[in-house]
């Protein structure tokens, strides 16, 4: 099963890559968003109860990951609505192997997307003069952290291509990615946001997660933080997995 | 022992819709069957069922001597899928789908490189392996689509309409490489909406219409079943009646085309020669003489009611 799932994961990852509409959203969009963000808003960072930063490109990294983790995630899920709208998923239903490798490679794939998201995002922090102060610990940790969110995610876009089957309707869910990462702390801090915001963001998991990514940029590396986000990715991973199971089992049992 | 055997096969979509109605079929191992009949009969419904792809309603398949429902990853181990309009993914090359058909069939590492070149250079793709699908003609991608379905050496390989759409050459192609298949001892079960394609390869031919079968046996046997053979006579100048009468007493007179006369010849070709000599002692000039052997078509419109959709485009290759 394990090279079976490595096999559909590159191929995946090839598929993202050759697909123009797939990797801008992913990479292109929220780096796009980072720049007017970091541009125009900078001025938030002299605000009372902004957190003390070296500059709001740090602040702001966190949340361009995840928007891009959670973008790269539902990108997944329209990949796979398209193999199932043009039967490529009967070729793979049809081969000898355990229906959950092909999920799994894709989720692989996604994942591997977060490795690469990290990367970009890093990069293009240390470029325009961000830091990490938790140091290599810090990237490393925040290396493995976004790919789990971008898993995560991917688990709830599996499920929604597995239920609607058409990448129309997975496409649609793109506008509520911005939904859940403006009610979250992934761009301003929770103390920042009026009602109702605040109060959805302290219960969101993307604020969570995102803090546990922002807190090695922009102080230390904090076992709470940490925690709270890895129990953020998992309470989304868990959901999105319950949900791709059952609709897994409900288009295999519909066909 | 047969590779495929159905009884009372049947899939419902709804409460209502019967796509397959209870259809009972045998095919033998190392044999060719054909599964003929218009858009919409249920072959595809059918292959999807044996496949392992849709979960029967009713009746039970056993393929390759496993249960599709019960023994579904033995059935998929066994058999080769080559799907109706080939669900390629145009993005990927030929090569990368080719090695990515081989892993998913347990194939690994070097082995898996070398099979698939080895079908590449079989299905005559290796020169374009490295280029993206969706670059391939409708011929090309039929043939990589059948390569990736013989990765692993199937006992038995599906064929749903694998020349749809197909131009004479490329349907020949296929058919060459199917037969050639067959020789090395795989059985194939293929569906198809072209009589021509059913006579060429099959040795026995199912007919399925509305969901049930209407027919089986092999081409000569439905044909023979259904009808003789026919006498259709244009006389240069002449006198139509008088015509009729001479060829009435060799055989049933049949409604015809103008300026001929068309009997059944029980007989077969050999009577032809005693008409031609009747009809020329009648002083009755022969401008042409057709003997016309009763078609799979025939055997369609005398078992469904109707002509099979499509019949027309299977142009002989």
């Amino acid at each position: 099963m394990t090279a079976a799932v490595v096999a559909l994961a590159r191929r995946s990852i090839r598929q993202t890559f050759r697909r123009p509409q797939f990797i801008a959203p992913i990479l292109l969009m929220p780096t796009l968003f980072l720049a007017v963000n970091t541009g125009g808003a900078d001025s938030a960072q002299t605000l009372p109860g902004f957190p003390d930063v070296d500059g709001f490109l740090d602040f702001e990294l966190a949340g361009a990951m995840m928007q891009a983790s959670m973008l790269a995630g539902i990108t997944g899920g329209i990949a796979l609505a398209i193999d199932i709208e043009m039967g490529f998923i009967d070729r793979l239903l049809a081969a000898p192997v355990p229906r959950p490798a092909i999920v799994l490679g894709r989720l692989g794939a996604t994942g591997a997307m977060g490795v690469l998201l990290s990367a970009w995002f890093l990069a293009l922090g240390f470029v325009f003069g961000a830091s990490v102060h938790a140091g290599v610990a810090g990237v490393l940790l925040i290396a493995v952290l976004v790919p789990l969110a971008a898993l995560a995610f991917g688990t709830v876009g599996t499920a929604l291509a597995l239920w609607a089957g058409r990448a129309s309707v997975v496409q649609s869910v793109f506008p509520l990615v911005f939904v859940v990462v403006f009610m979250s702390s992934a761009f301003f801090p929770r103390e920042l946001l009026s009602e109702p915001a605040n109060s959805i963001a302290d219960y969101n998991p993307m604020s969570f997660i995102a803090e546990a990514v922002r807190d090695p940029i922009i102080g230390s590396i904090t076992a709470t933080e940490t925690l709270k986000g890895l129990l953020g990715i998992a309470i989304v991973g868990a959901i999105g997995t319950a949900l791709s199971s059952l609709a897994l089992r409900h288009r295999l049992r519909a066909t | 022992m047969a590779a495929i055997e159905v009884d009372n096969l049947q899939r419902r979509f709804g409460d209502e819709v019967y796509a397959v109605q209870g259809i009972d079929l045998q095919v033998d191992e190392g044999e060719i069957y054909a599964f003929l009949g218009p858009n919409g009969a249920g072959k595809t419904t059918t292959v999807r069922m044996l496949t392992t792809l849709l979960r029967p309603s009713g009746g039970t398949a056993r393929v390759a001597g496993h249960d599709v429902v019960h023994e579904a990853s033995d059935v998929r181990r066994a058999i080769g899928v080559a799907l109706q309009e080939a669900a390629l993914d145009p993005l990927m090359t030929g090569r990368e789908l080719m090695r990515l058909s081989a892993v998913l069939h347990g194939i690994r590492g070097q082995e898996s490189r070398d099979r698939a070149e080895d079908l590449l250079e079989r299905v005559g793709l290796l020169g374009a392996a490295d280029r993206r699908i969706g670059t391939y003609s409708g011929g090309m991608r039929r043939r990589l689509d059948l390569g990736t379905a013989l990765v692993h050496e199937p006992r038995v390989l599906f064929l749903d309409e694998p020349t749809t759409g197909l131009d004479p050459v490329s349907r020949a192609s296929i058919w060459d490489e199917v037969r050639r298949l067959n020789d090395e001892g795989t059985t194939v079960f293929l569906t198809t909406q072209y009589l021509e394609e059913a006579h060429q390869l099959a040795e026995r031919v199912g007919i399925i219409a509305g969901g049930v079968m209407a027919a089986e046996g092999t081409p000569k046997a439905l044909k023979a079943e259904v009808g003789v053979p026919r006498l259709e006579v244009a006389i240069a100048r002449g006198d139509i009646a008088r015509a009729e009468e001479v060829l009435g007493r060799h055989g049933e007179l049949l409604p015809t085309r103008a300026g001929t006369v068309q009997i059944t010849l029980p007989g077969g070709a050999a009577e032809v020669a005693g008409i031609v000599r009747a009809l020329d002692e009648a002083g009755l000039p022969v401008e042409s003489l057709d003997v016309v052997q009763p078609t799979l078509d025939d055997v369609f419109v005398v078992k469904t009611g109707r002509s099979l959709e499509g019949a027309g485009e299977a142009a002989p290759a």
